[in-house]
């Protein structure tokens, strides 16, 4: 007999209530684990594809600096004979650099030449060649022609390293350039540049706390060397360790003094301070003129002229312009002088951006302002094709055989559990088999896509016997007793009944195998697709790259610009990937059939 | 010119398609049941030995007279330059193969210029002549079966044969890819031992890993073979990849299983097969692109001092990759539990929590491990997101924010390096050898423990 009230008190107390409270939480906490999880999982999905996407975004518009040019005959073929050959061997990288010159008079100096040159790509002039090959006529001519623009004027005016910020000011503007026009004194009527000159000081604590962590380290030094000195067994030892901490505690005391010196000068109102390469850039703007402060008060300053100025005296603050840059120019790859060029050119309507359809029809490049998907999208195209026309018929033949006539035999067990196996090999050890045996033994091409898809082929072959054997398990025996019992062969039956039925499911296999092999990169690299190659292949023994193995390559370059251009090829395999998941998971809805 | 024989001879297969099938439908005068075998058939058994001796003629006469080639014009260049070492003597042969092809060669001389020309003729006569024998060969093999074709030809069984033959081949390729796969490996492996005096020990066991310093006229040294750092580094990242593929894969496949409400299953199950599709180089990308910086902002923050290609971000990302994998065989084998053994644990009273922790999940342990064993196998020989996130230098630490190496980081790095293939290929292909024989003994046990430990419910 059981006790019932003993029974209900067991259910009925207070313990027991806490006691399913207890578990009641397990269960809960469990549930929170689950959902946390796939939480993550999703956050990662979607922080992964985010940083893909937003990067990309970037890569798909071009600039161009389209400038009026004449196309002189004497320069470019000067004996007249419009001969396409003789026209491209006159030199064109000279030629852009001429132009720069003749629209920039007034930069002189060796080094701002240099970087003028940079606003234009180093591909311009080739593409002006192109051109006039093409059309001879036009030399002699007077042309507006866009010249693409660098990587780095692209990037500055997609606002990679930073902007330029107009300043509020009311006063009048005075401008006295030096004798020799290099320099120029501004002065206003108000405090205008005091705003300018507080983020200056900012400037001098920030480097002032950077000199007191030194001292502070040097201090540690200092106390080191004296506890080693007081330790010390032998008198030599000792002085050297008391010299050193002597040494340490003297540089520790200048670098405080300097920290004193710039806190001393940033909590002072007003004053004199001078713009360095680490401090944001203060410009002055008068029409097409520009000045660049070198040194600055709160009512103006010194400043060294980068594109010529008049002399003016009192100009109403609407008519002047003062910038600040947010970024100092040691933190960006784009110098002061070329944010001047480029803004001063799109002052002048020069500067037009457009969407970027090189990316898509150009073969790779070293310049990123020039490089391009097509060659590797061509590229991927050969690779897969033979891919396919290897790993289809193969597979679908092997998963035939083993599912319709292989008999129970040693022999059949060891080829199953060969392809499983096949199936968990690490991707890398194929590239390696490539190497050694297509590449070393048969002597297929390096870097075609023909050793590419024999690789991928036998690579993606376990997933396709794996798929097309489940698809052909899944023909129910009636189909192929109906068929055999009105008379058909074995080899009748599976190719005319059997595999008709299992081929959505043989198809939707392959698909999903192909998406594999073509986002595969480690086995190509080993075979020596990674190369650098500009020409889009013309067929399956053509040196060529494919889509992931140009994303490895483009990931690896330190352009910035290149940055954009990796995201965005990773967003065109993506695509790809996306169409070909959803032309499997179409066929599967659509054909497949449950018996 | 090679595809283009391969073209003709498909051709000629087909022309004897149709010549047979055309002859069979004459022999049988109107009557095709007296015929053996239908038409279709003659023609089929045509076909198949046309095209198959055509091509098979094809690819040996070419592969053969490649070799041939190669081995005359060696012999030519040791003629003519006895004191050169072997790999000049190839380069003045890829010279030579540009210069007759209208490429660009490193060098022009006269030496190159006579293999050059020697190169044209016998490229020539090879070419030619294996796709005209191979032709020839078509066309005598389609006519000889053409004209076997007769009423009482068994031509139906006979093709059916060959065309069994042509699956077991099939069916044999992923045999000899294995087979491909162990030899090329072993081959190398065995020179690579050879020449470092066969000290295994020393390779397995020791800590310095910079192969190709010191490399004196292909002689290696085995001090500095070592590759602990490797494993170590491999180790590592794998161990912090299954540290977060593991329990979220898990519990995603729990919750999926047990608790999801279908309109959950249905978002976050493709979620989870999109996490699986996304290519390895598209990770690598991200780790050391956004993930790699991140750590790396953060420990500075911390006060931490990170490698900016630290364990942790390769090992991290490596993790994401695998949760799909994790999950995905463990929902597999969460859901080969049998209904009613929940319905024998609910009906005792427990939650379904207690239900999971003490009746499913040992269960289902088996398949569990085994899916992390496999996870880990993934881990172990995953290269794109280590060659691009992780560290490249050997170094022997199980710090997670300093920088590793692994085994296939260093098998990129030699095969794609500077240094002669002949030399990189030793090593390189060593540790492709250790990594197929690890991932191997893994799967197997995996597959075990599956077969030993699996319940039978039904």
């Amino acid at each position: 007999m059981v006790d019932m009230a003993e029974l209900s008190a067991m259910h009925g107390s207070q313990a027991s209530a806490q006691r399913m409270k207890k578990r009641r939480s397990a269960e809960l906490r469990l549930q929170i684990y689950g959902i946390l999880a796939i939480t993550l999982a999703g956050a990662a999905l979607v922080a992964l594809l985010w940083s893909v996407v937003f990067k990309a975004a970037g890569a798909l518009t071009e600039t161009y600096v389209t400038l009026p040019v004449t196309l002189s005959a004497q320069e470019l073929d000067p004996d007249g004979t419009g001969d396409p050959a003789v026209i491209g061997r006159a030199d064109y990288g000279g030629f852009v650099k001429d132009l720069l010159k003749e629209t920039f008079p007034s930069v002189t100096d060796r080094k701002a030449r240099r970087e003028m040159y940079d606003v234009v790509s180093a591909g311009a002039g080739f593409e002006l060649r192109s051109k006039l090959q093409d059309d001879p006529s036009l030399i002699g001519e007077q042309i507006d022609y866009p010249f693409l623009a660098s990587d780095v004027t692209d990037l500055y005016l997609k606002g990679s390293f930073g902007r330029l910020l107009p300043q509020p000011h009311s006063g009048n503007l005075s401008v006295i350039p030096s004798e020799d026009g290099k320099t120029a004194q501004i002065l206003t009527s108000s405090n205008d540049f005091a705003a300018a000159l507080s983020k200056v000081k900012l400037e001098l604590i920030d480097q002032a706390r950077g000199l007191r962590r030194q001292a502070a380290m040097q201090d540690a030094g200092v106390r080191e060397f004296e506890r080693r000195a007081a330790n010390a067994t032998s008198d030599e030892v000792r002085t050297e360790n008391a010299n050193q901490a002597i040494s340490r505690a003297t540089e520790r005391d200048r670098l405080i003094a300097l920290a004193e010196e710039l806190e001393g000068r940033a909590a002072s109102a007003g004053g004199t301070e001078q713009l360095t390469r680490t401090a944001p850039t203060v410009l002055v703007r008068v029409d097409q003129g520009w000045v660049k402060l070198t040194e600055i008060n709160a009512t103006g300053g010194v400043g060294r002229v980068v594109l010529p100025i008049e002399q003016t005296d009192a100009l109403p603050a609407d008519d002047w312009k003062m910038y600040l840059t947010d970024l100092p120019e040691n933190a960006r790859k784009i110098s002061d002088n070329q944010i001047v060029l480029i803004e001063d050119l799109m002052a002048r309507g020069a500067v037009e951006t457009v969407f970027n359809t090189r990316f898509f029809s150009a073969g790779d490049s070293r310049e990123p302002e020039l490089a391009g998907l097509w060659g590797a999208i061509v590229g991927s195209f050969w690779t897969m094709l033979v891919t396919f026309l290897l790993a289809f018929p193969i597979g679908v033949g092997a998963a035939i055989y083993l599912e319709e006539f292989a008999p129970k035999n040693k022999l059949t067990d060891f080829i199953e559990v060969n392809i499983n196996n096949l199936a968990a090999v690490p991707s890398i050890v194929f590239g390696l088999l490539g190497l050694a045996v297509f590449l070393g033994f048969f002597g297929v091409p390096r870097s075609s896509p023909l050793a590419g898809g024999i690789v991928l082929a036998l690579m993606t072959l376990p997933t396709i016997i794996i798929a097309s054997r489940a698809a052909i398990r899944a023909v129910p025996p009636s189909i192929r007793d109906a068929a055999l019992g009105i008379g058909a062969s074995r080899l009748q039956t599976s190719f005319h009944h059997v595999l008709p039925l299992a081929m959505p499911g043989i198809l939707t296999g392959t698909i999903i195998g192909m998406a594999q092999a073509l986002g595969e990169t480690a086995p190509l690299i080993m075979i020596g697709m990674v190369a650098f190659i500009v020409d889009i292949p013309t067929g399956v023994t053509d040196s060529a790259t494919v889509l992931p193995v140009q994303v490895f390559r483009w990931s690896d370059f330190p352009e910035r610009a290149f940055e954009a251009r990796t995201a965005a090829a990773i967003c065109v395999l993506l695509v790809f990937l996306v169409i070909m998941n959803a032309l499997a998971v179409f066929l599967r809805k659509r054909f497949e059939r449950r018996w | 010119m090679l595809g283009i024989a391969t073209l003709l001879i498909l051709g000629i297969a087909m022309a004897f398609l149709v010549l047979s099938r055309n002859r069979a439908v004459a022999l049988a005068g109107g009557q095709l049941s007296a015929l053996h075998s239908r038409p279709s058939y003659h023609g089929l058994y045509s076909f198949l030995w046309a095209s198959l001796v055509g091509v098979g003629v094809l690819l040996v006469l070419s592969l053969a007279g490649g070799y041939f080639m190669q081995a005359t014009l060696m012999a030519q260049i040791a003629g003519l330059m006895p004191d050169a070492p072997q790999i000049e003597r190839e380069l003045v042969l890829s010279d030579a193969a540009a210069l007759s092809s209208g490429g660009i060669p490193s060098r022009v001389d006269e030496v190159r210029e006579a293999v050059a020309a020697r190169f044209g003729t016998l490229e020539a006569v090879r070419l030619w002549g294996s796709a005209l024998l191979a032709i020839a060969a078509a066309l005598g093999t389609g006519y000889y079966t053409y004209l076997q074709v007769s009423t009482t030809w068994r031509a139906r069984n006979r093709s059916e044969r060959i065309v069994r033959l042509i699956l077991l081949v099939a069916a044999v390729i992923a045999v000899l890819t294995t087979l491909g796969i162990v030899l090329s490996l072993i081959f190398e492996t065995l020179n690579f031992f050879n020449n470092i005096g066969w000290r295994i020990d020393k390779f397995l066991f020791g800590t310095r890993w910079s192969p190709l310093s010191g490399v004196h006229s292909g002689e290696m040294d085995p001090d500095k073979v070592g590759a602990i750092p490797l494993f170590v580094g491999t180790f590592l990242i794998t161990l912090i990849a299954m540290l977060v593929a593991v329990p979220i894969g898990l519990f995603a496949a729990i919750y999926l299983a047990d608790f999801a409400s279908p309109r959950v299953r249905a978002w976050a199950k493709p979620m989870l097969e999109i996490l699986a599709g996304v290519p390895t180089v598209v990770y690598g990308f991200f780790a050391a692109i956004t993930v790699a910086p991140f750590i790396r902002g953060t420990g500075e923050s911390l006060g931490l001092s990170v490698a900016s290609e630290s364990a942790l971000a390769a090992g991290v990302v490596m993790g994401i990759m695998i949760i799909p994998f994790i999950s995905s065989l463990s929902d597999d084998v969460i859901n080969a539990v049998p209904q009613s053994l929940r319905d024998g644990s609910y009906g005792l009273g427990a939650t379904k929590a207690e239900t999971i922790r003490q009746v499913v999940l040992p269960a289902a342990l088996p398949g569990i491990v085994s899916a992390v064993l496999l996870g880990i196998s993934r881990a172990v020989g995953e290269t794109m997101i280590v060659v691009m996130a992780a560290g490249q230098g050997a170094n022997l630490t199980v710090n997670p924010l300093e920088a590793v190496t692994t085994v296939t980081v260093q098998i990129v790095m030699l095969i794609t390096g500077d240094t002669e293939a002949a030399v990189a290929a030793g090593p390189a292909f060593t540790l492709g050898f250790t990594l197929f024989c690890v991932t191997l003994a893994l799967n197997v046990v995996a597959l075990r423990i599956v077969r030993k430990y699996r319940e039978l419910y039904d």
